[in-house]
């Protein structure tokens, strides 16, 4: 194993490494507004928004997100959506990673005791109030968890817009390998630096969950 | 007819879950002031009645008029949500799993739906809250997670939260039915406290004695129909139906 060359070339990966944290985070974002609306389409009393919740969780999780993203990256441009790569990686990784969210905040909300509503709503509260007032707070405590779980994968998945050729992580991996010859090392070296990202982030996800919990 | 005379009237009240019945046409009147008690085996239906008053679970057939307004009246989505919203207020509810909020002490779970609903003050909602849980003899905890709690304090604190939007009018869906033998008094006498207060009350309960002790009236329901009705020194003692007598005879054994 070549060592040396791990260290010549680990401040390029740094640098890439800093690319797949931005997208991530952007990813993540977006995909936590897709699975608020997600989840709120799938919980609404209007039965059109029910299905419209559901058909966007079952297409977005039935199909490979690199076919979504080839979907949007090289075949926008024929339905007249021009992305660039970068673009393209968060848009099509935050709606996929969002119809997973979706189904993680439906699961945390549900899972509220139905006498909570109902103790919210004989108060006098309307639907609204009950769900922040009384639902979200204690769904909340429920969602990091799986959030985490979600955040998790997403942070693996960027490493699918290396074939929209995204300078990531993985697409920097895979460069210098063109030039070093050396794939054990460049995958090993990217490898850990995913690993470091995703240690992080768990950690990050642990001390929310202790601190939302009550009691 | 339109005209409302009394305080609560529920005319013809019907209610189906798809094929099965289980209010059968019941009309029902009580006065302000007055404490009803309603009794009967699970599956009567009482709860479901109880639970109609406020709308909690809809009638499909009949009114159901509170203090001269009609509650199920029909209107659009938007203003009957309104209407129901105000009329909630005036209408306290009791639950036998007494579904206190897990994420606020005792102090917020009395005070966040007069804050929030009436707008009042900080110091204002403080002396609401102290009111309140004084009243239940809960001050001395008022600080404490319902997780802190035992469940007669519990629920003498979800009386608390339900009296502190000053209703006009309390439901009590088997208040005492989850509660350990020795924790059911604490609560029954925050009730006769309310009592003795002309506190306008219907109690759904399986408890006989205490049923005898404070309610004007007790009804006996049966398969989605009122049985029997009387005060309770009648009803108990002299229940001219046999449905009501097999009733008593068992739950009286039962319970001795």
């Amino acid at each position: 194993m070549d060592i040396d060359l791990m260290l010549k070339v680990y401040p390029f990966f740094l640098e890439a490494a800093w690319v797949t944290i931005v997208l991530s985070v952007l990813t993540a974002i977006l995909g936590l507004i897709c699975g608020t609306l997600g989840a709120a389409a799938r919980l609404s009393r209007f039965a059109l928004l029910r299905f419209l919740g559901a058909a966007y969780v079952s297409v977005f999780r039935g199909t490979p997100a690199l076919i979504q993203l080839f979907i949007l990256y090289f075949g926008g441009p024929q339905i007249g959506i021009q992305l660039d790569a970068f673009e393209a990686g968060v848009i099509g990784l935050g709606i996929n990673a969002g119809a997973y969210m979706t189904e993680t905040i439906r699961g945390a909300i549900i899972a509220i005791d139905k006498g909570q509503r109902e103790a919210a709503r004989t108060l006098g509260l309307s639907s609204w109030q009950a769900t922040y007032k009384v639902i979200l707070p204690q769904s909340a405590r429920l969602m990091v968890r799986p959030l985490g779980v979600n955040l998790n994968m997403l942070i693996k998945a960027t490493a699918l817009v290396a074939a929209i050729a995204v300078v990531e992580l993985t697409y920097t991996a895979q460069r210098y390998i063109g030039s070093t010859y050396k794939p054990f090392e460049m995958f090993l070296l990217a490898g850990i630096l995913y690993m470091i990202i995703i240690y992080v982030t768990g950690r990050g996800v642990a001390w929310l969950d202790r601190k939302v919990q009550i009691n | 007819m339109t005209e409302q005379t009394h305080f609560v009237e529920i005319r013809h009240a019907q209610k189906s879950f798809g094929a099965l019945e289980v209010l059968k046409d019941i009309s029902l009147n009580v006065e302000r002031g007055q404490i009803v008690g309603i009794i009967g085996s699970s599956g009567s239906g009482k709860s479901t009645l109880l639970r109609a008053i406020n709308d909690l679970d809809p009638l499909t057939g009949g009114e159901i008029w509170l203090d001269g307004v009609q509650v199920n009246k029909t209107l659009p989505h938007r203003q009957y949500e309104k209407h129901i919203n105000e009329m909630r207020q005036n209408v306290g509810m009791v639950f036998q799993h007494f579904n206190l909020f897990p994420h606020m002490t005792a102090r917020e779970n009395v005070t966040m739906a007069p804050k929030l609903l009436k707008g009042l003050s900080q110091a204002d909602v403080d002396k609401l809250a102290e009111e309140q849980l004084d009243k239940v003899g809960m001050l001395e905890r008022i600080d404490y997670y319902p997780s802190q709690l035992s469940g007669g304090q519990k629920q003498r604190v979800a009386i608390a939260r339900a009296l502190a939007m000053k209703p006009k009018l309390m439901l009590f869906d088997e208040a005492t039915s989850a509660l350990d033998p020795e924790l059911v008094e604490e609560v029954n006498l925050v009730m006769k406290k309310l009592a003795e207060e002309h506190m306008t009350m219907i109690i759904v309960t399986h408890e006989m004695d205490f049923a005898a002790s404070v309610c004007d009236r007790v009804l006996f329901m049966d398969k989605g129909v009122v049985v029997e009705e009387g005060p309770p020194s009648v009803l108990f003692k002299n229940p001219t139906q046999d449905r009501t007598r097999e009733f008593l005879r068992k739950h009286i054994e039962g319970a001795s």
